[in-house]
């Protein structure tokens, strides 16, 4: 399939959203400047906060009833923060939290207690997520339990047709996890998590632990409970490609902070951070005949979050950036150019089109090196 | 493409310009729970300068084969049958004092996670420059400036600082460019990276698989290139070798697998990853089932318990005769090859976008 | 590493303040006069008042604690003596110096402790090392077997009959006694050589299983398989790549063990009928004897601290990872 026909079809769904919205238009969870900051405990003589490890600096978003969010970045941006922030596994250090109309960032246990059947959380680990003691049945009843929810038939029955619906066999209702192997784990977290049919499910890569054919199981089965059940998802992962299959609006982190954010077409065909940029070129095509487009290589890695560069904190790894950069921290909004909803943190974004393959950017000295001597030898 | 022109069941005598044969590798370690047969009578040939991807999901051979092409298995537990040679040289027979000579110095290893294949007691630069000392002779002063130009040629800043530090202190890109550095210290003809970037980011995997590919033209060196991500065999291998319980189930060029392939294992992999520019209305085409165990793996062929097209196949031959992998090109199944070409353009393709 | 030090020396002193201020007012919360033990049967009223009068006794008991501390450091004045620094207070029991009984008895327990030491290190390590790197065959169950026997051998029981055997029954050997090593090494070694085999035994089991264990844990590790794969022998990856990694666990268990047998080994004492800080401790418990126990409470607790300010700086030694701070 050529690009111009892809295009159009992922346009169709990406313009299906706003219009939901207007259903609908408050959002099911509005996140403000929450940051989370670790702090590093050292110093002499005494022991003291010394310094912070900066995971989640100043991140706002919505997310609307029913949709896929998207959450992705590489390792140590805060994406899995940011999901457990939402989900109060941790305190946030600043910001709210809006679920509902209803501040949760600071409520305490009995004022959470009835969001919490709300919004569920499915983790990485399908190895370690699951009490191995508990039988499959108490694990996906846990939830109904603690909630004192007795949903009508039993809680048995239920759990038998949870089972049913995540593709595992109601018989295996007293067996214990270590008798699944790794895929059928996950289904049983899916299906801990749908049990009180929540309103948000919070996904923190949910199938990067799994084999290949695997993954499409368990991305299709989310997939079919997102849709059959109409629940909202922050999808968090690595994997560029299945972000863009799941979910309909796509986030970028970097260093803590949501650089870029836009519905799925226009994020992944129109990227304006050169970061987002970058990170498409990276993904290696398993299409060898995909239209080629520039190679952009990055220098060096991620730097630390607990001293992350002034203004933007791209700006020394950018082919782009300039003096302004360094001071100026870039605010995430809507360039021009841009599509409606499509916000972006740059000075200096790039053009909102990339249908002509550009050029070749190579900051990795390594490679530029060993390119340059290729090249003259030639 | 790399020749892959000897016949599957009669090994032949090596020549042409094969650098690496594998002929009909069988390895079986056993267990409390009885044997599992890891790798099921595995062939292929790798020539000088190219590379091989070996893609597979876990459990389907492909970390256990290269393992023993080095010797690094546990002798005592494992059975090993079949030829491994390079440059005709038989290793399976070596001694250990034979293949220490050959480890590091014509073969060399890149493992996945380079936190814990660097150990973490000793500076990068000593752990560079050890199988350079071994191999070379060299002094303590020359491996070490060996190092420190191998470090600055895969791209560490401030080499001449950097080679007194201990892992931890590298970051994970940094770390696994020191790794290659390590793999490379004594000009290898034969690379094998498993994984290599598996527990990279992205943006650090697309300068780790330049440079890989960089260096191999610098090196000359044949690479085997094992993954499950068919995206980084697409970008960097000449030849491709399908892996599933213990046996390839598939070979060709990266074109013609990508692009014609022709096992119903291929294709599921293939319908399982959703590409950049793939249709996102389309559900993905996953294989149902888990990964057979390699205790008691399914007679025939073992893609059976797991495939849509058995049926196609007259008089259950799926589940009662193992289908054999053709010279060269080819699949080791028992649809016919109108059947197979039909199933793919009709059934597959559309949806893979 | 100085900082670390400094730190932990802080600490340390802290700690032993702790100690010494809870066993001071746990005596005092004991409702028994401590001066009747040193009165004797033929107490008077005015022999335990003079008593109380020497040991300081008639002064509220957190004034007693301060004179107890700043005795430590600068010396006290007893009725039966000048005291000099470091000063621990007078046995009720015989009006000696706490300082000097503990200062004669110590050499026994430092004898006991690193003779013992040195054997079941060498025998300990180096079969565990032997064991895994031979493992599954003969040597390696052999050395496993015996361990497993000779670790669960107490040392109550298998004392007295070694000592029965050898001493008794054959008297090949004397029956175990202290002469201090300046006066007469071949005595001082053969005098303790009973109790220092026995000791090495059950210590040797223990550290052949651990060496064991963690060698074969380390040589699963990756860097280990690395190292092969760059053509290093299978000895140099086991001495040099996983022989490292084993040390953290082996150190942290000797710098314990180390601590204990220097607080006291008191069953290995009171078995072998020698008389050192470990029995120092149990008589002073059993005297009731406060400034004793006291003095042994101390110097045991600065010991276990040492050893493990000890351990903790070697791991930053041995493991480049582990920042001291």
């Amino acid at each position: 399939m050529t690009m111009s026909e892809n295009n159009q079809t992922t346009t169709a769904v990406a313009e299906a959203i706003p219009q939901q919205r207007d259903a609908d238009s408050a959002p099911l969870l509005q996140v403000k400047d929450l940051k989370k900051h670790f702090p590093i405990k050292g110093g002499f003589p005494i022991r003291r906060t010394i310094g912070a490890v900066k995971a989640v600096d100043g991140v706002s978003f919505d997310v609307f009833r029913g949709e896929a969010l998207g959450l992705v970045g590489e390792s140590g941006c805060g994406k899995s923060t940011t999901g457990r922030l939402l989900t109060r596994l941790y305190e946030p250090t600043h910001g709210t939290i809006t679920y509902n109309g209803q501040d949760i960032s600071t409520a305490n246990r009995k004022q959470l207690a009835p969001i919490r059947s709300e919004i569920q959380m499915i983790f990485q680990d399908p190895y370690a997520s699951l009490n191995p003691r508990q039988t499959v049945g108490s694990i996906i009843a846990g939830p109904m339990e603690i909630n004192g929810i007795n949903p009508p038939g039993g809680r048995e029955a239920r759990v038998r047709e949870l089972l049913e619906i995540v593709g595992l066999n109601p018989e295996h209702y007293n067996r214990f996890p270590h008798e699944f192997s790794g895929g059928q784990r996950q289904r049983i977290g899916v299906a801990r998590a749908v049990a009180l049919e929540p309103k948000l499910i919070v996904a923190d890569e949910p199938v990067s632990a799994l084999d290949v054919s695997i993954q499409a199981q368990v991305v299709n089965l989310l997939q079919k409970v997102q849709r059959e059940m109409g629940i909202a998802f922050v999808f968090i992962a690595h994997d560029l490609a299945i972000v863009r299959h799941f979910s309909q609006r796509v986030a970028v982190m970097y260093l803590g902070k949501i650089v870029e954010i836009a519905d799925r077409d226009s994020l992944y065909n129109r990227p304006r951070h050169p970061y987002t940029h970058a990170l498409m070129s990276a993904v290696p095509n398993a299409d060898i005949d995909a239209v080629k487009k520039e190679r952009i290589r990055l220098e060096g890695d991620v730097p630390s979050p607990i001293s992350p560069p002034s203004g933007c904190r791209f700006r020394t790894r950018c082919w782009k950036a300039q003096d302004k950069c360094a001071t100026e921290e870039p605010p995430l909004v809507q360039i021009s150019g841009s599509r409606e909803g499509h916000l972006t943190a740059c000075h200096f974004p790039e053009e909102p089109t990339t249908a002509d393959r550009g050029e070749d950017i190579v900051l990795d000295p390594a490679l530029a090196a060993l390119e340059d001597e290729s090249g003259a030898n030639a | 493409m790399t020749t892959l022109t000897k016949t599957e069941d009669a090994p032949a005598p090596t020549g042409g310009d094969a650098f690496l044969s594998v002929r009909d590798l069988k390895v079986q370690f056993s267990t409390e729970d009885g044997i599992v047969k890891a790798v099921d009578g595995l062939s292929f040939d790798i020539e000088r300068g190219k590379t091989l991807g070996i893609v597979g999901e876990s459990g389907s051979g492909k970390s256990v084969t290269n393992l023993t092409v080095l010797g690094l298995h546990n002798r005592k537990s494992t059975h090993v049958e079949g030829e491994i040679l390079l440059e005709g040289k038989e290793l399976i027979t070596a001694t250990e004092p034979e293949l220490e000579k050959l480890r590091g110095n014509k073969m060399a290893m890149i493992f996945q996670d380079s936190l814990t294949a660097l150990s973490p007691y000793y500076t990068v630069g000593r752990q560079i420059s050890e199988p350079f000392r071994k191999h070379t002779g060299a002094s303590k002063k020359e491996a070490r400036d060996r190092a420190i130009q191998m470090l600055e040629k895969v791209g560490i800043p401030h080499p001449k600082q950097r080679v007194d530090d201990y892992p931890h202190q590298f970051s994970g890109g940094m770390r696994q460019r020191a790794m290659i550095a390590m793999s490379l210290v004594c000009n290898p003809d034969l690379l094998i990276a498993d994984e290599p970037t598996t527990a990279l980011d992205v943006t650090v995997q697309a300068q780790i698989l330049d440079l890989l590919k960089d260096l191999q033209q610098e090196f000359g060196s044949a690479i085997i290139m094992i993954t499950h991500d068919l995206g980084v065999v697409a970008n960097m291998a000449d030849d491709l070798l399908v892996m599933y319980a213990g046996r390839a189930v598939e070979r060709g060029s990266v074109r013609e697998v990508l692009k014609s392939p022709e096992h119903p294992y291929t294709w599921g992999l293939l319908g399982s990853m959703p590409r950049l520019n793939s249709d996102v209305d389309e559900p993905l085409l996953p294989i149902p089932g888990s990964p057979p165990s390699l205790l008691n793996p399914p007679s025939g062929c073992p893609f059976h318990p797991r495939c849509a097209f058995t049926d196609k196949v007259e008089g259950g031959k799926c589940k009662g005769d193992r289908p054999t992998l053709p010279v060269g090109r080819g699949s080791a199944c028992h649809l016919t090859a109108d059947q197979k070409q039909q199933v793919f353009i009709e059934t597959i393709q559309p949806r893979l976008g | 590493m100085l900082r670390f030090l400094i730190r932990r020396t802080l600490g340390a002193a802290l700690i032993l303040l702790l100690i010494s201020a809870f066993t001071y007012f746990m005596y005092f919360a004991i409702p028994q006069d401590p001066a009747m033990l040193a009165c004797g049967k033929n107490c008077t009223p005015d022999a335990l008042a003079l008593i109380h009068k020497n040991l300081g006794l008639d002064k509220p008991v957190p004034v007693q604690y301060w004179d107890y501390l700043s005795g430590i450091f600068v010396g006290r004045d007893f009725g039966v003596g000048h005291c000099s620094a470091p000063c621990f207070g007078v046995s009720f029991r015989n009006n000696q110096m706490v300082w000097d009984t503990m200062m004669d008895r110590l050499p026994l327990t430092v004898s006991l402790t690193f003779g013992s030491l040195i054997v079941f290190l060498f025998a300990g390590l180096g079969a565990g090392l032997l064991a895994a790197r031979f493992r599954g065959t003969w040597l390696d169950k052999t050395f496993s077997g015996a361990s497993l026997v000779t670790s669960s051998f107490q040392i109550y029981f298998i004392g007295p009959v070694v000592m029965g055997l050898l001493v008794f029954s054959t008297g090949w050997l004397d029956k175990p006694k202290y002469v201090p090593i300046s006066e007469d090494p071949w005595g001082w070694f053969m005098g303790l050589l009973i109790p220092w085999i026995i000791m090495a035994t059950i210590f040797t089991a223990n550290y052949t299983r651990m060496a064991r264990s963690s060698m074969i844990e380390q040589l699963q590790e990756e860097h280990v398989r690395a190292a092969k794969a760059k053509g290093m022998s299978s000895r140099y990856a086991f001495f040099r790549y996983a022989w490292r990694g084993s040390l953290i666990p082996i150190i942290t268990i000797l710098g314990m063990d180390i601590g204990g047998l220097l607080s006291g080994g008191m069953v290995t004492e009171l078995t072998f009928g020698l008389a050192g800080i470990g029995r120092l401790a149990r008589d002073s418990v059993v005297g009731k004897d406060l400034p004793v126990l006291m003095g042994v409470m101390i110097l045991s607790a600065a010991f276990i601290i040492v050893c493990n300010i000890v351990v903790d700086a070697l791991y930053a030694v041995v493991d480049p990872r582990v920042r001291l701070s």
